[in-house]
């Protein structure tokens, strides 16, 4: 008999047949190339992989791959893909948001899907705008953004993905940014690993909306400076020269940075990345230029024992196979009277 | 009674009916405080009833005396001795209650004494006080009711115990996701403690989350059930609108109170048929069930299950507070011999697309993920008819729009017809009635046409799709009457529907109809 070795799949085979309708030169693309890439890396399973999106342009994911996708509505996907996995826990469910729909309609959902900890990856595309509705400005908007909406800018203090997460009590935050396709792939990995809620923020350019909203750190003239790229157990360094590093200010908990060779700083007065330190990631998740690099990689990975979804099947599972209920037993239980 | 709840209940008493009053609290404080200016014993309100005075509060405590109860707690037995009066009269068994009351008070054994001797003191009065002609007992022989294996069961049991069936029917999974609000939690509760059917509850932050990870449950495969009363309904809107256009199963149980808003949340009314039937923004149909008793919930509950995983569409299935929480006793079905439909998942590859239909019941395939080579993408957004995928095609929304809306409509083939509770085409007037109305409705056609008056009944179980032979049998009738716990909503479809002359009867005080509201409306109307 013969046995065919399944043919080894590349990115290619992980996209649909349809058509991709981005914009020319949305972030997007290069965010759906790094997925492709990395599961084609993971050699995954299409038919029991499920990408589950709410709406916007990052929502309209799911179609562009070759897994199965489910397009839901605005803000709820986190509840959708909860659904599933308490259904089905072995299908590997990834969620896709836009930062208005993963933080101002469904706030709510990404709140508590992070506190519960079911086992999915959920990668917000962090474009600070809304892209779909042309442009109004979003939690993530920086104070002052110009939009349709806020003609004379915006006024409300943005909400920080990174410090939500942490607050909610996500066990896994990640970040990095669209164009990086050797550090996002990694990332993405890491969240697949990850078991439970694993939360990865990803900068996206909207070229049309919010051009080179990030450009201030992620242009290469800046981006070495002005990124500080985490390893789990190496000294937190950055710069071009690699020569600046992370601190604590003496007698404050708050992140200073420092250049080797300054003031007689050694490396040995740079902190070491210990990614389970939830209190270092609340700092490190607040980082911004100009006076500190924005925390890019894993920035907290602290798995719990067991995920949500792991613990609701497990106790329905010992009940039910410590006295598996009848319907006939069920029907009759209790106080009954036969009429003749 | 004492004054307080003769002040409130009088009302609802017959003239000429039996009013037996608690003597020992008829004094001055209570007057007051029930807002009595005098005595109602003889300011003449009670001229029309017979009245009977028992001291019960003094009768309670004698029967007590040694019970070592202070007197405060024998006064609360006070209930019981009155139910063993009432039991008397009735010629009904006193040991159910006994036996309840042992386990109820099982960890507090003086308290279940001290009641059961309250219930056999007021039934001994009864038998032996010289009450003459006031308090004769009433002698109601058995109900003929059909032989078999009996017992109590309340609508949230009912109705959970169903869904079991109807997952267990369909050879599904049973996910239940829910937020709490009165008077739907008790599904809740009850199905979490049915773990050991392999039922997954899970409570979520919201209405919305809780349906959104219903229709996630189903389209993995599961029974994705969820249930609320009618504010929460409303936020679940657009996640059922969702359900109708990728078409997965869903089931939306809702436990209806007095609204608008919050309403009057712990007050029963059946407002929600509008909002069922039609509350979705676009074209929206689905398939509206309801319950019309207790145990009727469970009957209910499996037709729900079987009609959303046969034709791939959200059920909302339409229960009330006082459906949710009544008892009433139920001929147990024996398991073996309920509905069975068990679901067969697509599997084969070839030729598939997300959206190809069963030629008969317009079912689209269900292919759930984990399925190999039937990998796909679905969502809200209008898909084409013959591949699934994105159209804005104009031709291709009108179809699509037509399709969902005959594959409801075509449930009316695979349902029962119509059929009369009593009566027929032959009488003159018809009580068309849903829900919780069954009860009264079915009295006061029972007493009227014992009195000889042409009076039919018909209770709706489908609320939409219609049956298919309703509008005919409709249409029969000189006069239609709706009775409806809410401003007049199922009458409006009726007349919308078959363009009949129907009228409604409608009530919402939060309290249900009397049947004395319902003879009385039915013989104006005959005698117009
Ligand atoms: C209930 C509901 N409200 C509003 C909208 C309109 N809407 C669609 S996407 C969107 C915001 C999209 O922004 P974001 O989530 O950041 O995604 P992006 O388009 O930027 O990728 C809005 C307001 C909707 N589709 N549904
Ligand atoms: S509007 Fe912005 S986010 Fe949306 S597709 Fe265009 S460039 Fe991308
Ligand atoms: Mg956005």
């Amino acid at each position: 008999m013969n046995i065919a070795t399944p043919a080894v799949k590349t990115a290619k085979d992980y996209a649909s047949d349809q058509e991709v309708r981005w914009c020319p030169g949305c972030g997007d693309y290069a965010i759906l190339k790094a997925v492709q890439k990395t599961l084609a890396e993971l050699q995954v399973d299409t038919e029991k992989t499920v990408f589950i999106s709410g709406i916007g342009c990052a929502a309209r994911f799911p179609y562009y791959l070759s897994t199965y996708g489910f397009h839901t509505i605005h803000g709820r996907a986190p509840a959708f893909a909860t659904g599933v996995k308490l259904t089905n826990p072995e299908l590997d469910v990834w969620v896709v948001s836009g930062d208005g729909d993963a933080l101002s309609i469904g706030g709510n959902h990404l709140l508590h899907v992070l506190r519960r900890n079911v086992d999915l990856q959920l990668l917000l595309f962090n474009n600070e705008i809304y892209g779909l509705t042309k442009g109004q400005y979003s939690p993530t908007s920086r104070v002052g953004t110009r939009s349709p909406s806020t003609p004379g800018g915006s006024l409300d203090t943005p909400v920080s993905a990174g410090s939500f997460a942490l607050g909610a009590g996500a066990r896994f935050f990640a970040r990095s940014v669209d164009t990086q396709q050797k550090d996002l792939p990694v990332v993405l990995k890491r969240a697949r690993e990850h078991r439970g809620a694993s939360l990865v923020e990803i900068f996206q350019n909207c070229i049309v909306y919010n051009d080179d909203a990030f450009a201030g750190f992620t242009d290469r003239s800046v981006a070495a400076d002005a990124q500080i790229h985490l390893e789990h157990g190496k000294p937190m360094l950055f710069g071009k020269e690699r020569n600046k590093g992370l601190r604590l200010k003496p007698g404050r908990l708050e992140l200073e940075a420092v250049t080797l060779g300054e003031d007689g700083i050694t490396e040995a007065d740079i902190l070491v990345h210990d990614e389970t330190d939830r209190a270092m990631a609340t700092l490190l998740v607040g980082m911004e230029p100009p006076s500190l690099p924005v925390a890019m990689g894993v920035v907290f990975c602290d798995p719990a024992p067991s995920s949500y979804e792991t613990g609701v099947l497990a106790e329905v599972d010992a009940i039910q196979s410590s006295r598996p209920g009848t319907l006939a037993e069920l029907l009759t239980k209790g106080n009954t009277w036969t009429v003749s | 009674m004492n004054p307080a709840a003769l002040k409130v209940d009088l009302p609802e008493l017959k003239s000429g009916g039996l009013l037996i009053l608690d003597s020992g609290s008829f004094n001055e404080r209570n007057f007051t405080k029930a807002g009595y200016q005098q005595d109602p014993r003889e300011d003449g309100s009670l001229d029309d009833y017979r009245i009977v005075e028992v001291d019960m509060s003094q009768m309670t405590q004698d029967a007590l005396k040694d019970s070592g109860l202070t007197k405060k707690e024998a006064l609360r037995c006070k209930n019981m001795w009155a139910l063993g009066l009432v039991y008397w009269m009735f010629g009904r068994e006193r040991k159910p209650t006994q036996d309840w009351l042992t386990s109820k008070f099982a960890k507090r054994p003086e308290i279940a004494t001290a009641n059961i001797a309250a219930l056999n003191a007021g039934h001994a009065f009864g038998e032996t006080a010289e009450m003459g002609e006031d308090l004769a007992a009433f002698s109601i022989p058995a109900a003929k009711i059909a032989p078999g294996l009996y017992r109590n069961i309340t609508g949230a049991e009912a109705l959970s115990w169903g869904l079991v069936a109807g997952a267990s029917g369909a050879d599904l999974k049973l996910v239940f996701c829910s937020y709490p609000i009165t008077p739907a939690s008790s599904l809740l509760h009850t199905l979490a403690g049915l773990k050991n059917h392999g039922v997954v509850t899970f409570q979520a932050e919201d209405e919305i989350a809780a349906v959104c990870a219903a229709i996630g449950a189903s389209y993995a495969g599961g029974v994705g059930v969820t249930s609320s009363s009618g504010p929460g309904v409303a936020l679940k809107t657009e996640a059922i609108g969702l359900a109708i256009s990728a078409e997965l199963p869903l089931v939306i149980v809702n436990s209806q109170r007095a609204g608008p808003s919050t309403g009057m949340p712990t007050k029963t009314e059946q407002s929600d048929l509008y909002q069922s039937v039609f509350g979705r923004n676009g074209d929206s149909p689905l398939v509206v069930l309801a319950a019309r008793s207790p145990a009727d919930c469970f009957d209910v509950a499996i037709e729900a299950v079987r009609l959303a995983t046969k034709y791939m569409t959200p059920v909302i299935l339409l229960s009330d507070g006082y459906i949710a929480n009544a008892a009433e006793p139920w001929a147990v079905p024996e398991a073996e011999t309920l509905p069975r439909f068990p679901v067969t998942f697509e599997t084969n590859a070839e030729g598939f697309h997300p959206f190809k239909r069963d030629p008969e019941t317009l079912a689209r395939a269900w292919a759930v993920p984990g399925t190999p080579g039937l990998e796909h993408r679905i969502g809200g957004i209008e898909k084409a008819s013959d591949s699934g995928n994105i159209s804005y095609d104009a031709e291709n929304h009108q179809r699509m729009t037509n399709l969902r809306r005959d594959k409801v409509l075509g449930i009316a083939k695979d349902i029962p017809a119509q059929a009369f509770e009593q009566g027929g085409s032959d009488d003159r007037l018809v009580l068309v009635g849903w829900g919780s109305t069954y009860g009264p409705i079915s009295r006061a056609v029972d007493n009227l046409r014992q009195e000889g008056l042409p009076v039919a009944h018909l209770h709706l179980r489908h609320i939409w799709p219609l049956a298919e032979n309703l509008g005919e049998l409709l249409s029969g009738f000189e006069q239609i009457l709706v009775p409806e716990m809410n401003d007049g909503q199922l009458v409006t479809l009726l007349r919308s529907e078959f363009l009949v002359p129907a009228e409604g009867l409608n009530k919402v005080t939060g309290k249900p109809f009397k049947i004395a509201e319902i003879e009385a409306a039915v013989r104006a109307r005959l005698e117009a």
